[in-house]
């Protein structure tokens, strides 16, 4: 191989046309309401991972715990056995084959240039932390909520979406450093 | 037609798993292709630099509103038969605003972290463990915050219902809100435009 072919085949693709991903990904969401009913998720398979190993290590406090209780109710299966983590578990596997074809798998950190690796790392800890129970708190994430429920316009679905824009932009100038 | 199949009871639980792992992929597979496993990109539209957020969430939601809305309407999907999240309209909120501000500081939401963290982003790998550690926070103190987190409870109610508005005419208005908002979306890139359109 010549090394302006070798080039070539390292160059990483550009990403999809906005519009062409997101006809792709409402696609995909009506086919989970056609075979199943229902939309797609995120958050709820990491609520079921955290109830699990709550479970695991002190069953009393899981089982006394009404949020965690709710994901380990069924005791005639694993709760590991539940159609959102198993959607997840597609979502990492469809994430890398996309990544995958077009170049794009590459041991990096996403920040703006500058700020510090380290501070980034920790604004995405914290960042990660208040998505966590912001969409406790709202039942449901970007996926589970805005996107699933959007689709069948439900009421409390659509007053989220429109207050995570609001909450976003309310606060992005002071955060501007990290990604400017 | 017996849509959806699920309920109909076409195939049971243990298939229905291999349907949400499939389903996943595809999921994962565009939300790569649009450029959200890459954190810059989705904060970008928080500066209006960079309006993919936007377009590719209304995209997604009036291609799956409308497709769900003429099978309702062919008679071969009960939409009775879909799930629909119950809404508790002041906790909902705020927790959307918390999200945002999540949204922000961190670069990604859930599902978008997932890929940027399989794509071997190191921010997205870390995010994930601070979803994690945000929702075992939010368990520990469920029992404080229950009766707020139960409070303005309204049922399983869609806008139409709300507004009183027929399906259809609904459906209608939001897509002529997105296609509004596309046109707007891409006045401001062409003004204040910096799109990442590589990793």
């Amino acid at each position: 191989m010549s090394s302006k072919q070798n080039e070539i085949q390292h160059f990483q693709k550009p990403y999809w046309n906005p519009y062409l991903s997101g006809i792709g990904l409402g696609f995909v969401l009506l086919l989970s309401y056609v075979i199943m009913g229902r939309g797609l998720g995120a958050s709820g398979a990491f609520s079921t991972l955290v109830a699990t190993s709550i479970n695991a290590i002190t069953p009393e406090h899981a089982r006394t715990n009404e949020f965690y209780s709710e994901y380990i109710s069924d005791t005639s299966k694993s709760p590991l056995k539940d159609w959102l983590v198993f959607e997840v578990l597609g979502v990492f596997t469809g994430g890398f084959i996309s990544g995958a074809l077009a170049n794009r798998i590459k041991k990096t950190i996403e920040k703006g240039p500058n700020i510090s690796i380290r501070s980034r790392l920790i604004y995405a800890f914290i960042g990660g932390s208040i998505m966590g129970i912001g969409a406790k708190l709202a039942r449901g994430c970007t996926s589970g909520q805005a996107l699933t429920g959007g689709a069948v316009l439900n009421v409390g679905s659509w007053a989220f979406m429109l207050a995570v824009f609001g909450g976003a932009y309310m606060i992005a100038y002071f955060f501007r450093r990290q990604w400017k | 037609m017996n849509i959806p199949f699920y309920k109909y009871g076409l195939f049971g639980d243990d298939v229905s798993l291999v349907v949400a792992f499939v389903i996943g992929i595809g999921f994962g597979f565009f939300l790569e292709r649009a450029g959200f496993g890459n954190a810059r990109k989705l904060a970008a539209q928080f500066y209006f630099n960079d309006m993919t957020v936007f377009k590719v969430m209304f995209t997604a939601i009036i291609t799956a509103m409308i497709g769900i809305y003429y099978l309702s309407v062919l008679g071969w999907m009960d939409l009775s038969l879909v799930y629909l999240n119950p809404t508790y309209i002041v906790p909902q909120t705020i927790g959307g605003l918390i999200l945002g501000i999540g949204f922000v500081i961190g670069g990604y939401c859930p599902g978008t972290s997932c890929v940027s963290a399989v794509t071997g982003k190191i921010d997205g790998m870390i995010y994930l463990l601070g979803i994690i550690f945000g929702i075992f926070i939010f368990g520990e103190i469920f029992p404080l915050i229950s009766n707020f987190y139960n409070s303005t409870p309204m049922g399983q109610i869609t806008l139409p219902q709300l507004l009183n508005i027929t399906y259809g005419v609904l459906v209608f208005a939001v897509v002529m809100m997105a296609i509004g908002g596309f046109a707007v979306a891409e006045w401001v890139e062409k003004k204040l435009g910096n799109k990442i359109m590589e990793p």
